[in-house]
């Protein structure tokens, strides 16, 4: 009984709560090109269009950097191997 | 595909050289000015992100019910990907929100997801790494987790209110909403897959030149 009270009150509470959500703000479905000759820029964008481009880049980089020094690594391990191998069995 | 390796390389380059150029001449946008050009790098790297975790998912589940070791090379491949595309977003996002939004993060449905879900495939990473024998079974059940947040994050900007831009400004721009914009847009986007598909071929040729060497040690070790 005391969970179904519980759950009813619950239910009475988030009834509001849901219903009187504030209006969906507008968030931007699409975008529209600015008018030429109009400045709509407050503070510089260049630097961060810039460092966002550059991090791509280094990161990209970067990956490939690892990717082909492990792959180098196994190459050596392999034909570590390999020597090993091929002297034991002689 | 190693006939095509050396044509995708090229197209890629191609693609990423000829990008800024191209992202450069594309129209500035009316509310958010030119911060908003990080739009031609972001949601391709999300695009790559989405394929990784695409290719991850499958070879994860593939793994999980089938025990092949190439799915799960794939699968490795596919986390490792996600993680870096993953990231790219994640840096750039902020960047591109300290102009629009004035601050560099919020908690905003669509970031905080996103960072959970990267926070997911480098778990997975990690239980591969340090997880011990066996662990590619867990790791594997840690990606497919992964994979099933992933419609979530992309549809939340829908579902959910946010300040994010929703999911309609791609299809709306490759309509011509901001006439000059597709065409740089669609090659920032077709760049950063197959720069994905590349990252990929290339850590599946490792993870499945690792295994040689673990079966070798081993039949040198019982020799």
């Amino acid at each position: 009984m005391k969970t179904i009270i519980a759950f009813v009150c619950s239910l009475m509470l988030a009834g509001p709560a849901v219903a009187f959500q504030p209006p969906p703000s507008a968030a931007q479905s699409e975008y529209v090109p600015a008018t030429p000759g109009t400045s709509t820029e407050q503070m510089p964008a260049a630097p961060l269009v810039v460092a966002a481009y550059a991090f791509v880049w280094v990161a990209a980089m970067a990956y490939l950097w690892t990717i082909a020094r492990r792959l180098n690594k196994v190459d050596d391990d392999l034909r570590a191997l390999e020597r090993k191998t091929a002297s034991g069995s002689r | 595909m190693k006939k095509v390796f050396f044509p995708l390389v090229v197209i890629v380059a191609l693609l990423f050289v000829s990008a800024p150029y191209l992202i450069a001449e594309a129209p500035v946008e009316s509310t958010m000015g030119l911060v908003q050009k990080i739009f031609y790098f972001h949601v391709p790297s999300w695009m790559a992100m989405y394929t990784a975790i695409t290719v991850c998912a499958i070879a994860s589940g593939l793994f999980l019910f089938t025990n092949n070791r190439s799915a799960d090379a794939y699968a490795v491949a596919g986390a490792e990907v996600t993680v870096l595309f993953g990231l790219m977003g994640l840096v750039s996002r902020p960047l591109w929100g300290r102009k629009a939004w004035g601050v560099w993060w919020r908690w905003d449905v669509r970031l905080t997801t996103a960072l959970l879900m990267e926070l997911i495939f480098i778990a997975c990473l990690l239980v591969r790494k340090y997880g011990g024998p066996g662990s590619e079974k867990l790791a594997a059940a840690t990606a497919l987790f992964g994979g099933a947040t992933a419609p979530f994050v992309y549809k939340s900007v829908d579902i959910w209110r946010t300040v994010h831009p929703k999911t309609s400004v791609v299809p709306e721009l490759l309509k011509g909403s901001m006439p000059g914009s597709g065409l740089p847009f669609a090659l920032s986007a077709v760049g950063f897959v197959l720069l994905a598909t590349l990252f990929m071929y290339l850590r599946v040729r490792l993870a499945k030149q690792q295994t040689q060497l673990d079966d070798l040690y081993l039949a040198y070790e019982e020799s």
